[in-house]
């Protein structure tokens, strides 16, 4: 069993991202996802935005080593691929602040440990203005607190109360709660009609 | 109290309530593929845990393998490994699998319900966001990532918030030329790519209640592009009729037991609903996506909106149209393909390629375009040929192809090139999605990709049939 880590703080600089609807194909192309590891796939993330977009946040030097990603509407839709937030983790990112994310994206990013918080659009607007202006401004997000400071600002963030329940617990690894009362499991299964054969 | 089937299923299936709030879901059937379950089994090895229910999951192949040549070992090196991988570990762990030697392979959302695996009132999970497919026969089923892929291998469960449901009545009859396809870009349309966030969508009214169950699949598969985790329709004697008989569906005396169970939970008459949404089905086009999310689509008759249209959206527009090279104003009929796939688990299934050979029947495919026929499963490529419907599509100048997901998401070599227009039935028109970064797709039903092929640009399959 994997140990319970308690995920709060995040500190770094951050990388703005500017757009709604980036979805997980954008984020790590199919062709990246043949592999039976998530290792290699840090290289990858955004390969064809970065090649396609000229001046793309990712292929931008004043952002990297970047470990909050900022972003718009609706990150991360589409495919359920957990490559997408592996490859941003795996790049360096530690959380995600947006206007809203996809539903799948959410729970992949929680479940291994990428918190995502929503912000106010004004205050999302303000961050990526701060970063843009000054990339190497430090920010620091709390969990706990739901805030996120940047240069002298501080932004209200917001989770859903499971999300940020089950990150600062450390149970955003659900395998050993799931498994920790299984006789409750198998009774619930006993009583199901097509468990058994109606 | 009157219930949902959403409330009903998700009752029986609540394991406990976690204490962060969250459910923990009893997951009664586990679909696994090659692409999102090889990590998941890592994980369990390095844990030291097993598989739970290894009778409760079920394995196959589709995304990576070739449609064209599938003998073993793969062309593709990295293609075999994964293949090599989902054999490995489903033997390891004694999960059955349908692999490539067996006719029962295929898409995961097509032979899943052709298997009779998928059944009403089941908790249904599998790595792969158009898990959503399911849900047409009246089980709650989503799309997972690959840690969630190992939690359900290791507890047969999830950690899970509850969801809300919205209703949408789909009222009238469906013209003739307009398709379950139709109806959905429709809906996501009106609703939005992010519409959906946080809703099971549950369809019903006269159009989908006169719908089978193939039409039902593509509704409920493409719910996810819609936002929605979750579409379904209640089950109803159509989707009974389809089930009976199938390999994994209940026999005699327990089908009419079944059958009792199956009914009693869709939801009640008189089931509260956090939103309710009516759609006109007469008023609906055959209709054609113009940009680069599934939101994006237009009535074939219809102009490509405007940047000026949308009071908020204008940016997406405008980013749009100038990834895709259209210019607003324009009509999307006349479009130029370059290319032309049918298939996918949108719309890969029996049904949809009669649709599309009774298009093809006796025309000939464009001589600038690439046809393509992809059966979503092994059996549904037999049933095709048994009727002599690969006979259709080749002598129009189809391709006709083994089964797989093959180029709605080219993670094998069925791919499109450069800038090229693919007139496509599967989900997705996301920048890049079918292989070529460039690659341009506008999503439409298999019979409108049909009378794309042959008249060799969008074309209104109404003036075909």
């Amino acid at each position: 069993m994997s140990g319970v880590t308690p995920i709060d703080r995040i500190k770094g600089t951050a990388v703005p991202l500017r757009g709604d609807n980036i979805d997980t194909d954008r984020i790590i192309p199919a062709r990246f996802l043949k592999e039976i590891s998530f290792s290699g796939l840090g290289a990858h993330v955004f390969a064809d935005d970065r090649r396609s977009m000229p001046g793309h946040p990712f292929a931008n030097a004043d952002f990297a080593g970047a470990s909050i990603l900022l972003v718009n509407e609706n990150f991360g839709s589409g495919s359920s691929r957990e490559h997408a937030p592996q490859a941003l983790m795996r790049w360096g990112i530690g959380a995600c602040v947006g206007q809203s994310f996809s539903e799948i994206f959410l729970a992949n990013s929680t479940t291994i440990g990428l918190p995502c918080a929503t912000a106010a659009a004004a205050d999302i607007e303000a961050l990526m203005a701060i970063t843009e202006h000054a990339p190497t401004t430090p920010m620091a997000l709390s969990v706990r607190t739901r805030t996120i400071t940047a240069g002298g600002r501080t932004v209200a963030l917001h989770f859903p109360a499971a999300v940020r329940d089950s990150l600062l617990t450390g149970q955003w690894d659900a395998t050993g709660l799931l498994l920790s009362e299984f006789e409750d499991v198998q009774r619930i299964a006993s009583r199901l009609p097509y468990v058994t054969g109606f | 109290m009157p219930r949902t089937l959403l409330q009903k299923v998700w009752d029986l299936h609540t394991v406990r309530r976690l204490p962060s709030g969250q459910t923990q879901l009893f997951i009664g059937l586990h679909l696994i593929h090659e692409v999102t379950s090889p990590q998941a089994f890592d994980m369990l090895r390095r844990r030291g845990v097993g598989v739970a229910f290894p009778e409760r999951t079920y394995g196959t192949v589709d995304h990576i393998i070739p449609t064209l040549d599938q003998s073993r070992p793969f062309a593709d090196g990295l293609a075999e490994q994964m293949m090599a991988a989902l054999e490995r570990n489903c033997d390891e762990f004694g999960i059955r699998v349908a692999g490539l030697d067996s006719d029962r392979q295929g898409i995961v959302h097509v032979i899943g319900p052709e298997l009779g695996l998928t059944q009403p009132g089941m908790t249904i999970a599998c790595g792969d966001s158009h898990t959503s497919t399911h849900g047409a026969f009246g089980a709650v089923a989503f799309g997972i990532g690959t840690s969630q892929v190992r939690d359900v291998l290791a507890s047969q469960c999830l950690a899970i918030a509850p969801l809300k449901v919205r209703h949408i009545s789909v009222s009238g009859e469906l013209g003739p030329g307009v398709y379950a396809k139709d109806v959905i870009l429709e809906i996501i349309a009106r609703l939005g790519v992010r519409g959906g966030v946080g809703y099971a969508y549950e369809y019903g009214g006269e159009a989908v209640e006169r719908m089978t169950m193939d039409e039902r699949m593509t509704m409920c598969n493409m719910s996810i592009e819609g936002g929605a985790r979750i579409g379904y329709v209640n089950p109803d004697e159509t989707t009974f009729a389809y089930l009976e008989g199938r390999p994994h569906a209940p026999g005699g005396d327990a089908f009419v037991r079944a059958k009792e169970w199956w009914r009693s939970m869709a939801s009640d008459a008189d089931a509260a609903y956090d939103d309710v949404v009516e759609i006109d089905g007469g008023a609906i086009e055959p209709r054609v996506t113009w940009g680069i999310n599934p939101g994006q689509s237009i009535g074939v008759s219809q102009p490509i909106p405007d940047k000026a249209s949308a009071a908020t959206d204008g940016e997406a527009i405008g980013e749009a149209l100038d990834f895709m090279g259209f210019t607003a104003g324009s009509p999307l009929a006349g479009t130029r393909v370059d290319v032309a796939f049918v298939g996918s688990c949108t719309n890969g299934r029996l049904s949809d390629l009669r649709e599309a050979a009774r298009v093809a029947r006796g025309s000939s495919v464009a001589s600038h375009v690439r046809a393509l026929v992809v059966p979503g499963s092994t059996q549904v490529r037999q049933a095709a040929e048994a009727e002599g419907l690969d006979e259709v599509f080749l002598q129009a100048g189809f391709e006709w192809r083994g089964a797989g997901c093959s180029m709605c998401l080219a993670m094998n070599p069925d791919r499109l090139n450069g800038r090229e227009v693919c007139a496509s039935s599967s989900n997705r028109n996301f920048k890049g999605r079918q292989g070529s970064p460039t690659g341009r797709t506008l999503l439409m039903s298999p019979a409108m990709v049909a009378a794309a092929a042959i008249s060799g640009e969008v074309t209104d399959v109404r003036t075909m049939l």
